[in-house]
This record gives C-alpha cells, structure tokens and sequence, in this order.
C-alpha cells in the first residue's frame, strides 16, 4: 500500500465512524465542539502512525479508543475533573473513580449516542441553516468545502455558521440526550425537516444552474435511513424515508434530453427506479403498520405511493389521492395544501369543482406571488372552455415565475388560449 | 454511488452446502451493520449453478444451457447493492465482511452507471434517441 493509499483509507474510515467517535465523546465532555476537536486530535494521530504502522485491523475501535486517551489527557490537563464531577452529577459520582469510564460509556450507547447528536445538531435553538450545514458536518461526514460546494456557498461563510453553532450550542447549554415525552414530536419535526430540507435541495436546487444535485438527495436519504433505524417505533421517520425512496426514484425521468424538467404525469416511467420504489413502498408499509394516525410525512408517502403504483399516468387512482390530500388537509390546513388538492379533485371529478376549491383561496395572501395559483387556475378555465378569463391567469402566472423556461411556456399557453377565444357576438 | 457487491462461488457453495450457524449469525450481524449504516439497498443469496440456466446469442439461434456451469471461482453465489460516497468506502465496508464461505472465497465489488457517468460523450440528440429506444423496448437504465 501506498503512502496515498493509506491517505485515503484513513480519509475513508474516518467518514465512516466520525458520527460514531463525535457522538460518543459529546456524551463524556459535553460539548459538541471539543467532542469534534477531540476527535479530530484522534484523526491527527493516525495520519501520523497509521503510515508506518499500518491500517489497524479494527480501524473504529482505534479511532475510538485514540479519542478517549485525547480525552482522558484533556480531563488532565485542565483539572477539570471535579468540576466536571460536579456538573454531571449523580451519572459520575456513582462510578467512584478518577476519571469517567469512558470505555464502558464509549460501547454501551452507541445508538442512543448517535440519536442524541441527531437532535443536539438539529436543536430548535439553531436558524435552520445552521442545523443543515452542522448535521452534514457532524453526522454526514461531510467536510465544510464539501458543505460550501453543495450550498454555493463560500467555504469561509459555512466554517463561520458551524462555528457559531456549536457556540450557540453551549451557551444555550443544550442537553446532550433524546428528548421525551411531550417534547419528543417536536424535536423530531425538527430533524425531519432539516433532512428533508437537505434532500429537497439535491432534488430541485433552489439556486445554481443544476437542476438536481443527486450527492444532496443521497446524503439525505442515508441519514433517514440510518435515524429510521435508530427510532424504528417513530411512523413520521418511516413516513419520511418513504417519501424521498419514492421521490428519488423519478430521478432519472424528471429531466428531458435538453435540460428541462419534465412533470410528473408527462415522466417516462419506464424509467422509475423500481427498487427504490420498491423500498419506498415497504418504508411506507412499516410506518402504517405502527398503527397510529398517519402524519404529515406519511401521508405526503401516501400519496406518492399512489402515483408510484401507477403504470402509467391514466391509471393513477385520483380518488384515492384527493381522500389522502382531505386528511393532509385537516391536519395541517394550508392554502398549499389546498391547492393541491384541488388538482387532484379536477382530475377526479373534472375543472368545475375544483375551480371552487382555487377560488376559495384565491385571496389567501400566502399565494399572492405563488406562480402556481394563477398557473392553476388558467389550466381549470381552459378545460372549462372559458379561454378569455384563462388568457389573463397564464399571464399573471408568467409575471411571478423565477424560472425563464416556465415563463416561457407559461406565455405560449396565454398566446394559445386567446388564439382559442371565440369573438362575442 | 451505487455498487454491485458479487460474492463468488465456492466449491461448497456450488456442491449447495449451507452455511453453518456460525456463518450465518456473522453474516447476519453484518447485515445489520450495512443497514445500520444506511448504504444497504437489497442482498440476496443466490441458489448454486446447478438450479440455473444460460442462454447462449449466436446471430439468429439462442440455445439454451442447462447447470452445473464449471468456473467456479467466476460464479456468483449471492450478491449486494449498496450505496456509498466512493469505491473507497465500498472497500472498508467489504474489509469488515466474514469470510463469506466456509471454505474462504472472494467478494468483487462493481460501480453500478450513473446518469452522471455518461457526461459529455452522450449528446443530447444521442440521448433523445436512446431514451425512444428504451421507451420503446421497455428497458430501464
């Protein structure tokens, strides 16, 4: 082996277990932060001996193991150990020794460790970017550059956001722990929403000239994947990990030969991924199977698992989807939510009843620059025949869209509906 | 990126052998880890050659070849799909497999193709006409 090649093998192995060695140490020092600065002491140490020594046989157990004495000796040096005794409290004090048993804290909690960094790097107290950019550093093993380049973002502006997360983070003195009880389902709506966050802006980037950033949508669907494991009893996880199995599986059909998007019911769908249907399906099947009342994660899986079962687009069960988007809807009302549901009520049951729907909403100011309300709209007056009022409604939807290709086609359907307006007598 | 893992065939394996006990607890333990980890996408152990068949292409004539086949070590006995950031961590992943047979063995670990690994040297009119063929014949990427 190489000197590069043992380069790269440690760079491998400590992607692999850094989440692991960061989470096991917060749990002894507390603090995320020095847990990351002590791990990376860790890394330091085997760049240095692993080249002569070689690759151990259980590379983990080392890193591990280089960490507790980087700990240990930390516990040293600063004399903080009474003090520390103190502020752990009871957990330590009972040990009755020297130092903390780190072996024994090191092994016996791995999976609790794992979960409860989960929730300290996705904690309420962080601006949502920060407890992006600190879940990928932390438990994606991602490095910043690596952050930076999938945020278009400077490298510099991403170290900062990290660096004051961590601060933040102890300052705010966040517990290092799993949250129960009453406080359980919100912390977890909060991981879900920073992994989902991560997966939408692989799955349709906000910014940049890529359409798709699939190492994004891949990185999110590891870590639902991983945290579905370390919950199995939470549904929403499930739900969650269901809902980007199934999104993902598009990928492939959701762009044309020249770049642009293709919609759902235009997608070949010859070219959907079956086996990651297949583990969005069984994803869906384990949340529902829990048996409680389906939340907002499950039921957006519901759904796409309606469109995913579908060989082709005329076979979608709409009915079934309009029932799923009812139940969605009472869950969390949202003028969105509503709008979606009324194209699945116009392919159900045809433009007029849902052409209520939209206009029940019309005034909702959420939607005021939302292009897809007037976009909407324009399609129901159009199916309607009532070309003259659908005209002005393409138009409008033209006016809001950031997008030149959808502006673009969004005209041309306002040139085509005033071509279509019969003169008045 | 996504990687076929091949576990090849052994003496055993192809005479249909199980597993010991022992083999199968490792392996499944194992297991466990890959979809602890996330990067576990389907495995699945495959009967000896003797249950398969082949079909040789010969311009118009397909004739079909009934099991046992005999290279061995080029059969494959089982296989993975798992997704990781690079061959790199493919390979530290394989490093912590059990021997996969009894009688030792060899695990060969394949990049799937990605949309991405086309790039440039598909054109886009190359691509149109790629994708009428597959949504002509069905065949998925």
């Amino acid at each position: 082996m190489t000197a590069t090649d043992t380069q790269r093998a440690i760079e491998t192995v400590w992607r692999m277990e850094s989440a692991k060695v960061i989470a096991g140490l917060t749990r002894i020092v507390r603090d995320v932060g020095m847990a990351e600065d002590l791990a990376h002491d860790a890394l330091v140490s085997a760049l240095e001996q692993w080249p002569t020594s070689g690759i151990p046989r259980n590379p983990a157990a080392w890193l591990m193991a280089a960490a507790k004495h980087r700990a240990i000796d930390h516990f040293r040096r600063h004399k903080m150990l009474e003090r520390k005794h103190q502020e752990l409290g009871h957990e330590l004090e009972t040990q009755q020794e020297s130092v903390p048993d780190f072996d024994a804290a090191l092994d016996d909690h791995v999976g609790d460790d794992m979960l409860s960094l989960i929730f300290t790097a996705c904690h309420p107290v962080l601006s949502t970017e920060a407890r992006v950019a600190l879940t990928l550093r932390l438990l994606g093993g991602l490095t910043t550059e690596e952050i930076a380049r999938a945020f278009l973002v400077s490298e510099p502006t991403i170290a900062q956001r990290i660096v004051r997360a961590k601060r933040t983070l102890a300052d705010a003195n966040v517990p290092f722990e799993v949250p129960r009880g009453a406080e359980l389902a919100g912390r977890l709506s909060s991981v879900l929403e920073v992994i989902y966050l991560i997966f939408n802006e692989g799955y349709s980037a906000t910014a940049g000239d890529d359409w798709m950033r699939p190492g994004l949508c891949e990185d999110a669907l590891r870590l639902g994947r991983i945290l579905a494991e370390l919950a199995p009893a939470e549904p929403e996880v499930h739900g969650l990990v269901a809902l980007m199995e199934i999104q993902a599986s598009r990928a492939a059909a959701r762009t044309s030969a020249t770049g642009e998007p293709i919609l759902l019911l235009d997608q070949d769908r010859a070219r959907w991924d079956q086996l990651l249907i297949r583990r969005g399906l069984s994803a869906l099947q384990r949340a529902e199977q829990l048996g409680v009342a389906r939340g907002p994660y499950v039921l957006q899986a519901a759904i796409a698992a309606c469109h995913a079962r579908a060989r082709t687009a005329s076979e979608t069960d709409w009915a079934a989807i309009v029932a799923i988007y009812e139940e969605l809807a009472r869950l969390m009302p949202s003028p969105v939510v509503e709008l979606n549901r009324a194209v699945a009520v116009s392919m159900a049951s045809g433009p007029a009843a849902a052409l209520d729907l939209v206009d029940a909403i019309r005034s909702e100011p959420v939607l005021k620059s939302y292009h897809l309300l007037p976009s909407v709209r324009g399609d129901l007056l159009v199916k309607l025949g009532r070309f003259d009022e659908a005209r002005p409604e393409f138009e409008r939807a033209a006016s809001l869209t950031r997008n030149a290709r959808e502006r673009e086609l969004l005209l041309e359907r306002a040139r085509d509906a005033q071509r279509r307006v019969v003169p008045g007598p | 990126m996504r990687f076929l893992v091949m576990v090849k065939a052994t003496k055993a394996s192809e005479a249909g052998i199980m597993p010991s006990t022992k083999l199968l607890e490792d392996m499944q333990k194992f297991n466990e880890e890959l979809v602890k980890a996330g990067i576990m996408l389907a495995g699945e152990g495959l009967h000896p050659s003797s249950k398969g068949k082949r079909l040789r292409f010969d311009g118009e004539t397909r004739t079909v070849i009934d099991g046992p086949f005999a290279e061995t070590k080029e059969l494959v006995a089982g296989f993975w799909i798992w997704q990781v950031k690079s061959m790199d961590e493919a390979v530290e992943w394989l490093k912590r497999c059990p021997p996969p047979h009894a009688d030792g063995g060899e695990i060969e670990i394949r990049p799937l193709f990605e949309l991405a690994d086309f790039g440039d040297a598909i054109t886009p009119e190359l691509r149109e006409s790629d994708e009428r063929l597959r949504a002509q014949t069905g065949i998925k990427r």
